[in-house]
């Protein structure tokens, strides 16, 4: 087991009197980010609850539904895989915001910040050199039986030394408020978009309390998202065209494809639109082709290139490798950066920091078990009813058994599991995630929530974090799965502004 | 722009622009049913004819009648060119080029669709005016969205060209249907019911009036020529050409190529034809034959606009 940091974030608890408590609510025992364990409001959210209790009954309900109308009504859904008549659903939204406070903030950024610094370290390494295994600080066979590390990468060096240029980090925060990294996504991590759509709803909603929040804005990401594409073309070209590539409408995140490529103002591409001449990238054009010079890739990695990954793919562009060894087009992000996020190699990121930053880690990881060591899997298998256990190639909520909540059938499921793949399974104690107060039918109750915040990096050590995220919500009472394929939904994130940062308008 | 997009974009308005003209055949079938004497003549079966799809429908349905005809132009998941699937095609289009497209456009196909949808799955809607009503103001706010909302780059003449040649394609079959298919009898040519089928075909295009203020009275050279050479009128089909020509002339005039394009040319021509053509001539021809030679000029036009810009060329 790794030792882990510990790094303190709790917020200030002051309870004093002048602060609102939020009617009829219950922490339940739980760490609430709007009130306090008496339902006092924690500094921050004092607006919040405000608006809240001033609220005549049934007027949080209106202004929910009218929400879930507008967001119906301007086709933000995801799609229903199994439905044949391709039935869209809205994401679930709820309408109460979890808000951050500035000094958890800045620790968290500082924290993404020297993360990102790392992994890209890593990848760099690992793709080329290999020292960090050289040293011993990674066993070898833990990256080399990675199924997202890709030897057709091997020696690839991407412009800058940067190979995760978008990154979504999942964070929680446990029962006492401090904040853990529970996984790193670093190929193609959704839900910026909603992030952006769930703010510009709240503040049609509820100005008010959101101007006396004094909440940081989000909405300049698409510009800097641009910006950094733009940043990244070969050769400095001054005019670089720059694309977003998706699989195609039936992807279920087509919709923020979309939205990206709208609000940055270039070209959604699908694969058949593009094709690679002597190395160069080109799209098809009423008037003919033209070249791409940069492409924010939203298909997976193995579907990129059917000359180099996988033939049958037809999603991607024959070629496309090809034209970025040879310098000719940039991507983002770079393909295998998979291997960063496995669950296996999540347990070496403190390591990383370590190792090649010379520094301490500012966020925690969770505490986490290897099933391939020995010892570890011996107490996995002793703690299975305490335990979260994850394997190690899945995504979207699945492949998790949550002991607490499991049956004597399903644990012993995963034990037979575990026995059969070690190296496929990771194991972690059961956070008691924080909670948030949600819609549930006619009142609030609390639910846990998790944050994805979205990252941005530009060089090596030029790392930028939006400030917010996509605050995911368990809808279902106890539960502690986030994922929107798995009943959760979603709420706007508020982090607030400390003595001269920018403040978001209404 | 990519070839995709501009297909998506052209298909996208076409569906809807047939859409709208499937509920102006309803609209206006429904009133002519309420002002004409009973049996005097079976409205429903020439709407099938005018699809073309005749036998699908007997198929499927049997002999026309009010239900079945209005389910199977409004709502038939099956027929592919109900206004259900046309609509539900336009906005996949639509999800596919979203990007290309302002936010209200892409929010009015989405709400235009889901209210058809929506209809089609109550099954106690009042299936007559009230319903076309509404599909009217649907249709009035895609086309000033379009107008008011949306760059007039080249998607929007890609749209533009769709939209013009669905409208001229449809205007010429209203006045096909009339001509061979509405007539009761050679004795009722010039009376009052005759008068009344006439205006009701006016009404189909939103032409009454504009055809009231330059004719006052109805007379058949005078609606013929309306509806196939009104240079003025925004459904004629001469109309509508023009403005598909014009738009095209803009894509060309957009594009680094320097010569103008084999559909633009074509459209040209036909343009030019249909400015120097009377009347009289289309009458003593044949209306039926000046039609149907119409349609396919229309069709090839399509192919044409494919090959010349859908299609992935083969050089820069």
């Amino acid at each position: 087991m790794q030792s882990q940091s510990q790094s303190q974030m709790t917020d200030t608890n002051s309870t004093s009197a002048n602060y609102p408590r939020l009617n009829d609510y219950q922490p339940e025992g739980f760490y609430d980010e709007v009130v306090c364990a008496d339902s006092v409001a924690r500094p921050d959210s004092v607006a919040l609850v405000d608006l809240l209790n001033r609220l005549p009954a049934g007027e949080l309900i209106r202004r929910q539904r009218a929400i879930e109308r507008s967001l119906y009504q301007m086709g933000i859904t995801f799609t229903v895989y199994s439905d044949a008549e391709g039935t869209e659903k809205i994401m679930p939204f709820d309408i109460i915001p979890r808000i951050i406070s500035a000094s958890v903030w800045s620790d968290v950024e500082l924290g993404l910040k020297q993360r990102i610094r790392a992994l890209n370290r890593f990848l760099d390494d690992v793709y080329n050199d290999r020292q960090i295994i050289n040293e011993g600080l990674i066993p070898a066979n833990i990256v080399d039986s990675c199924p997202q590390y890709l030897p057709q990468c091997v020696g690839l060096k991407p412009p800058a030394g940067v190979w995760c240029h978008i990154t979504g980090t999942d964070l929680v925060r446990d029962n006492e408020g401090s904040v853990f990294v529970l996984e790193d996504n670093l190929r193609c991590p959704s839900g910026v978009s909603y992030v952006l759509q769930n703010r510009a709803v709240m503040k049609k909603n509820f100005p008010r309390a959101f101007a006396d929040s004094s909440v940081r804005p989000v909405n300049d990401y698409p510009a800097r998202l641009y910006q950094m594409l733009r940043r990244m073309a070969p050769n400095d070209m001054l005019n670089p065209t720059v694309v977003v590539l998706t699989p195609g409408v039936y992807n279920s995140a087509y919709y923020e494809h979309s939205f990206l490529a709208h609000q940055m103002g270039v070209e959604l591409v699908e694969g058949r639109d593009l094709l690679v001449e002597n190395d160069h990238v080109f799209m098809l054009t009423t008037d003919g082709r033209q070249q791409v010079d940069v492409i924010y890739r939203r298909v997976d990695d193995t579907f990129l290139d059917p000359e180099v990954f996988n033939k049958k793919s037809v999603l991607g562009v024959p070629g496309l490798m090809r034209a970025y060894r040879a310098g000719n087009v940039a991507l983002a992000n770079a393909p295998g950066t998979g291997v960063a996020d496995d669950k296996v190699v999540y347990a070496f990121v403190p390591e990383m920091i370590r190792y090649y930053l010379g520094e301490e880690p500012i966020l925690n990881n969770v505490p986490t078990y290897l099933c391939q060591r020995d010892d570890d899997r011996k107490y996995v298998l002793e703690h299975l009813d305490e335990l979260v256990v994850k394997a190690a190639g899945e995504s979207g909520g699945y492949g998790i058994l949550i002991g607490p909540h499991a049956t004597n059938e399903q644990r012993a499921e995963f034990a037979e599991k575990i026995r059969e793949n070690p190296r496929n399974y990771v194991a972690q104690p059961t956070l008691q995630l924080s909670r948030v107060p949600t819609m549930t039918g006619e009142s609030l109750e609390g639910r846990h929530v998790d944050l994805r915040p979205y990252i941005l990096c530009e060089g090596p050590d030029d790392v930028w974090v939006l400030p917010g995220g996509l605050t995911r919500v368990a809808l279902k009472k106890g539960s502690l799965v986030v994922n929107s394929s798995q009943g959760g939904g979603s709420k706007d994130t508020w982090v607030v502004a400390s003595p001269g940062q920018i403040v978001a308008r209404p | 722009m990519l070839s995709r997009v501009a297909e998506s974009v052209y298909w996208m308005s076409r569906q809807i622009e047939r859409a709208e003209n499937l509920a102006r055949f309803l609209e206006v079938t429904l009133h002519l049913i309420l002002d004409q004497p009973e049996n005097l003549v079976d409205p429903w079966e020439p709407l099938v004819r005018v699809t073309g799809d005749e036998e699908w429908f007997k198929e499927k349905y049997g002999a026309p009648n009010q239900e079945n005809v209005v389910n199977f132009l409004a709502f038939d998941e099956e027929y592919p060119n109900s206004m259900l699937t046309c609509l539900r095609a336009a906005r996949e289009n639509a999800r596919g080029v979203r990007e290309k497209l302002s936010s209200e456009a892409f929010e009015q196909i989405n709400e235009f669709y889901l209210f058809v949808h929506e209809a089609s799955r109550n099954e106690s809607l009042d299936r007559t005016s009230k319903f076309f009503d509404e599909i009217r103001q649907q249709t009035l706010l895609w086309s000033g969205v379009l107008e008011s909302t949306m760059a007039q780059d080249s998607a929007w003449h890609f749209a533009n060209v769709g939209r013009m040649l669905e409208r001229a394609d449809k205007t010429s079959r209203i006045l096909d249907v009339k001509y061979f298919n509405l007539l009761p009898s050679v004795e009722h040519v010039g009376t009052a019911i005759d008068d009344m089928q006439w205006s009701a075909l006016l009404l189909a295009i939103s032409g009454f009036e504009a055809y009231r203020r330059d004719y006052h009275e109805i007379d058949i050279p005078n609606v013929v020529g309306f509806f196939l050479f009104n240079r003025t009128f925004p459904r004629s089909v001469h109309r509508c050409v023009a403005s598909a020509g014009w738009s095209l002339g803009e894509i060309d005039q957009a594009s680094c190529n320097q010569s103008s394009s084999k559909s633009s040319e074509k459209v040209d021509a036909l343009k030019h034809r249909l400015a120097h053509t009377q009347v009289e001539e289309v009458l003593a021809g044949g209306m039926h034959e000046f039609v149907d030679l119409l349609q396919r000029e229309l069709n090839d036009i399509g192919n044409t606009l494919a090959e010349d810009y859908f299609q992935a060329p083969i050089s820069a």
